[in-house]
């Protein structure tokens, strides 16, 4: 069980929250310009770091905000990736 | 009984006033409060307490706390439990124990019969022996055989659990000399601490040592120390309480026993700590030698325990074998406590002229450079057989107790399993805690300081460090004065018993051998994972506290390794056995995860419905039996009822989300398939939602209340994915887009009645709403009142009958049930459940997620390119439907089947196969029912280039027979539609 840190809560148990998973960039704007390899890319391969890795987190039994964090898979070392009212990765 | 007699100096922790009975195996004996099961056991003089686990072998009690090996004991009465070790059951008065593992008494056991065969047993025996042809065969006999305890028979929710949350800057995590110090100085410098101890006193070892502190006995020490805790206002103690595991984030958790009130049972902490302070202590390693496992074999640690803490007598005479320094002042204290100490025998050849000088003071015989190489005995020691390791000379010495000590090891679990690392101190023949990962700090004997001076000292700096790490000034901490012996060892892992044909024992819970462990290196298994698997060493209940280290130290002279090159196993929670209740806490049966209930669940309910799962942790009927009624029969007349009358269905659980903004449109255009922008008001629309892989997620028809406000409707199982993902897309991908969703599932109750008689039966219950077909026609919806209700009237359908879908208020929405039933009589009104609602979905062949919707599905696949929008520049799968569509290979499509035997129906999933042969699959039978509306099967099937083949036959592979089946449209009734619309 971790803690997660929540931007507007603050730490809280982790069985409050439900993980979405890793988050690489934001979905492409116009995918009808990106070639197929590229989409099929953005759309099958999911970061798997043995280190650092940026997720997407819901506070799902809380505030109901979704936020990012950054998320070491070896030491579950976790730092918070906010600042104000801008969600997206810093 | 055997106790020492120690005139007027007070016992600290037994009270000899107050004499409790209790039985043991079916004889009654006296103890003393604050004995345990163990101490009692001995001063009654019963040193044979069990059988062991494989061979039934007779064995007594080795140690005095967590780690004991040997007996476990089943308790019963009030508080039944099992597999406890006898050194951690407290006395109580009328407590009724009784030894696991032998029947019907230790003295007298039948099992016993196993170790004449014993040779028969080598490690993997079972995994050689019971391969073919399938493991599972024998598994449950074996086990039946090999089995502990037995499971509680008391009611389970007869004891009362609980759990709750801490959360602390600082928990210390044992009560010894080192974590007092910590709690101490970490509470004194302002940090809130949670201190707890497995033990029911605090003071860890110093009760079973004997030290003096400050020049006082150490129960003295303690007392004042106790005080000095809670003077700090910041310090909260917990007796009796086992931490158990250590998460990540410093997530421990804790398990106390006999907590306040006492009507609760135990207690589960889930403790959350800034930091943590690990002073769990020493185990003490046993000697490895032939019979080592015989009664009166002993801990040196356990027989001093005994001795010092319980004024109990383990022997009369004893021998203490040893390889450190330790076990000499235990034997001193055996000596001065009236056990007639008749060797000690030391596997070093040097030993300290302090230790040799009081030993000869006290008159007791050192052999030096020698080992026992066997104990001698049956059912209980008579002798030890003692052989000089260097001229091998051998002596025999009579004795009913022997001590042994091969060392102390770290309690590092907690530690490990926190992910710090270990490394092997040669200097202490140990593992020890090496880089912490977490916030985590070692303190005292847990670390490899051995010493009661130096615990005292490590526990008082990890205190302060703890504090300091969580912000606060360390406050000074004057540390006692105590004597502070040096601890001195030579690593010795009993490796003259290779090749011994007598049994050396490593691991006494499990009956694991050295015999064992070198089979396993033979076999190619000495890796430590390896041996661990294919022996069993180390996976008992005790998980191997006192057994591991030497079967590592044994694999590394085997290996010709050193043994922190061999390295340990995983250490994994818990620490000790717990109690499922004691992790379920309040939450025992189908509580952990609430169903779901609709405001007519109780109606349902009390009319005999067979309640269903229906996802998302909703509970719906799944039909409703009459008075000997099979279930088909109830299914094929509630399905009937719908096709030629009326029927009626709890609708409720249906996900209905309310979406309102001036961008609501935009949502749906991105998360829809279809066009949304010229629905016009009071119309519903179909959807279907995909994910950027662009596979079917979800459908739902959706209606516009207003230009800029829509209520969404998705199936029951998908709704709580289907929000995730509206408001992840919302909140992080499109923070821009002005529209917010509100999950209104729980806020509407819906009843619908469907059924060629719907319209004219509505006109009878009352509503001021136009149900004519033309003013209120197919996917529309209208607001008015029913029953006297306000409702929302949809017209949708999900039967391929007429329906009208009445949502009210949930607090109405029984009202509006009743009402409705009553007014149906008329109609013979059938309430009907999910199976009913299922055939009819089948016989028109309605998609439905965990059916067709696999998460493999495309819409072309079922069918529906027809919704999906070529106008769009982009929605949420179009890339990847597009990219789909273009590589054009043959992809499994939604078809109808019917079997050749009408009355065939065939299992759901079953595979079809080219001509029915055993090779891969080319599709599945995804629903199959006996059609009412046909009167005979029908089934839907996902098939590769299954439009291509409709009028060709197939054949499914069920049980043990292949079925053949003819391909149709995927729908079975009223093809048009028209019996929906009118
Ligand atoms: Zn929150």
């Amino acid at each position: 069980m971790l803690t997660i840190p929540c931007p507007w809560c603050g730490d809280r148990h982790e069985s409050e929250f439900f993980c979405g998973g890793a988050y690489e960039k934001a979905r492409p704007a116009r995918p009808e310009t990106l070639s197929d390899e590229a989409w099929v890319d953005y759309v099958t391969v999911s970061p798997n770091p043995a280190g650092p890795l940026v997720e997407r987190w819901w506070h799902q039994r809380g505030c109901g905000l979704w936020f990012f964090l950054e998320r070491d898979t070896l030491t579950h070392d976790i730092r918070p990736l906010f600042d104000g009212e801008d969600h997206e990765p810093r | 009984m055997s106790r020492v007699d120690r005139g007027s100096a007070p016992d600290a922790l037994i009270d000899r006033d107050s004499p409790l009975r209790f039985t043991f195996n079916g004889r009654t004996y006296t103890g003393y409060r604050g004995d345990t099961l163990a101490s009692a056991l001995l001063a009654n003089g019963i040193s044979l307490t069990g059988r062991s686990f494989k061979y039934h072998r007779p064995r007594g009690i080795q140690g005095a706390g967590y780690e004991e090996p040997a007996t476990l004991v089943q308790l019963s009465g009030g508080e039944d439990a099992t597999n406890w070790p006898v050194t951690r059951v407290p006395l109580s008065a009328g407590l009724a124990a009784s030894s696991v593992n032998c029947w019907p008494s230790p003295d007298f056991d039948v099992g016993a019969i196993a170790q004449v065969f014993s040779r028969l047993l080598p490690a993997g025996f079972y995994y050689k022996t019971f391969m073919w042809p399938n493991w599972h065969l024998f598994e449950p006999a074996i086990r039946r055989a090999a089995g502990l305890g037995r499971a509680p028979t008391s009611e389970p929710d007869h004891l009362r659990y609980e759990t709750r949350f801490h959360h602390c800057d600082v928990l210390v995590i044992g009560a010894g000399p080192a974590g007092l110090m910590a709690a101490l100085a970490a509470g004194r410098s302002g940090a809130r601490v949670l201190l707890v101890d497995d033990d029911t006193a605090i003071g860890g070892r110093l009760h079973a040592d004997g030290d003096l502190v400050d020049g006082r006995p150490a129960s003295d020490w303690l007392k004042d120390i106790a005080a000095a805790l809670e003077a700090t206002g910041t310090v909260r103690c917990l007796s009796d309480a086992t931490a158990w595991a250590h998460h990540e984030h410093n997530f421990v958790m804790v398990t106390e026993r006999g907590p306040c009130p006492a009507h609760v049972f135990q207690r589960t902490w889930r403790v959350r700590a800034r930091q943590v302070v690990i002073a769990t202590g020493a185990i003490e390693r046993p000697m490895v030698f032939a019979n080592n496992d015989r009664p009166g074999v002993m801990l040196a640690s356990a027989a001093c325990c005994y001795v010092n803490r319980y004024a109990v007598r383990p022997g009369k005479s004893t021998v203490v074998f040893t390889n450190n320094d330790s076990a000499w002042h235990a034997a001193f204290d055996l000596h001065a406590a009236g056990i007639a100490v008749r060797g000690l025998v030391d596997v070093r050849p040097q030993i300290p002229a302090s230790l040799l000088k009081r030993a000869s003071s006290a008159g007791i015989v050192v052999h030096t450079g020698a080992v026992v190489q066997e104990a001698l005995g049956g059912r209980h020691l008579r002798a030890v057989r003692i052989a000089s390791r260097g001229d091998g000379r051998k002596t025999t010495i009579d004795c009913d107790l022997l001590c042994t000590s091969g060392g102390w090891n770290p309690t590092v679990h907690l530690y490990s399993q926190s992910r710090g690392r270990l490394r092997y101190d040669p200097n202490l023949a140990a593992f020890v805690p090496g880089e912490a990962r977490q916030g985590t700090i070692p303190a005292g004997s847990a670390n490899g300081a051995f010493g009661l001076g130096s615990c005292l000292a490590e526990g008082r700096d990890a205190g302060h460090a703890a504090a300091e790490r969580c912000g606060f000034a360390p406050a000074a901490t004057d540390l006692p004065v105590v004597s502070d012996p040096a601890y001195r060892i030579e690593a010795y892992w009993g490796v003259e018993s290779f090749g011994s044909v007598k049994k050396a024992f490593v691991d006494i819970q499990n009956d694991v051998t050295v015999s064992d462990l070198e089979l396993a290196v033979r076999e190619g298994f000495g890796a430590v994972e390896h041996a661990k698997r294919y022996t069993t060493a180390g996976m008992g209940v005790d998980q191997g506290k006192t057994g591991n280290v030497n079967a590592i130290g044994l694999l590394a002279a085997l290996n010709g390794d050193d043994p922190g090159a061999v390295g340990t196993t995983t250490f994994r929670p818990p620490y000790v056995p717990v109690e499922f209740g004691a992790v379920a806490g309040h939450r025992p049966g189908s509580l952990l995860l609430p169903y779901r209930h609709t405001p007519m669940t109780r109606w349902h309910k009390e009319r005999g419905a067979v309640m269903y799962e229906a996802g998302a942790r909703w509970r719906r009927p799944g039909f409703y039996p009459r008075a000997g009624e099979t279930m088909e029969q109830a299914v094929t007349r509630e399905a009937a009822a719908v096709r030629n009358g009326l029927g009626i269905y709890d609708g409720s659980p249906l996900g209905k989300f309310d979406i309102r903004g001036p961008d609501a449109v935009k949502l749906l255009d991105f998360v829809y398939t279809n066009d949304w922008d010229d629905l016009g008001p009071d119309r519903g629309r179909y959807g279907i939602m995909l994910s950027d892989d662009g596979l079917i997620l979800d459908d739902g028809v959706t209606f516009k209340l207003a230009d800029d406000h829509y209520l969404m409707t998705t199936s029951t199982a998908n709704a709580d994915m289907v929000y995730r993902m509206l408001e992840g897309l919302l909140q992080t991908d499109r923070p821009d887009w002005r529209v917010a969703v509100t999950p209104v599932t729980e806020h509407w109750a819906n009843a619908t009645v469907c059924g060629p008689t719907a319209r004219e039966f509505m006109r009878t219950v009352g509503t001021d709403i136009d149900l004519d077909g033309d003013d209120f026609p197919f996917m529309s919806m209208r607001v008015g009142r029913v029953a006297n209700l306000p409702a929302r009237m949809f017209r949708v359908s999900y039967t391929g009958e007429l329906s009208f879908e009445i949502n009210v208020p949930a607090g109405g929405g029984l009202q509006l049930w009743e009402s409705l039933i009553e007014a149906g009589q008329a109609f013979s009104i059938t309430p009907i459940g999910s199976e009913a609602n299922h055939l009819l979905r089948v016989e028109k062949g309605f998609l439905s997620p965990g059916h067709e919707v696999d998460g493999t599905a495309d819409p072309y696949d079922l069918g529906l390119g027809w919704i999906v929008s070529g106008n769009k520049p982009d929605f949420i799968g179009k890339r990847a439907l597009e990219i789909r569509r273009a590589s054009g290979g043959p992809r499994r499509e939604l078809v109808g089947l019917l079997t050749a035997d009408p009355h065939e129906i065939v299992p759901e999933g079953s595979p079809i196969t080219p001509d029915g042969r055993k090779e891969a699959s080319e599709g599945f039978v995804s629903a199959c029912v006996m059609s009412v509306a046909r009167g005979r099967s029908v089934a839907l099937a996902l098939l590769r280039d299954g439009r291509a083949r409709i009028g060709q036959t197939v054949s499914i592979r069920v049980k043990k027979d292949v079925v053949r089946a003819a391909v149709t449209k995927p729908v079975f009734y009223d093809p048009a539609g028209e019996r929906l619309r009118s």
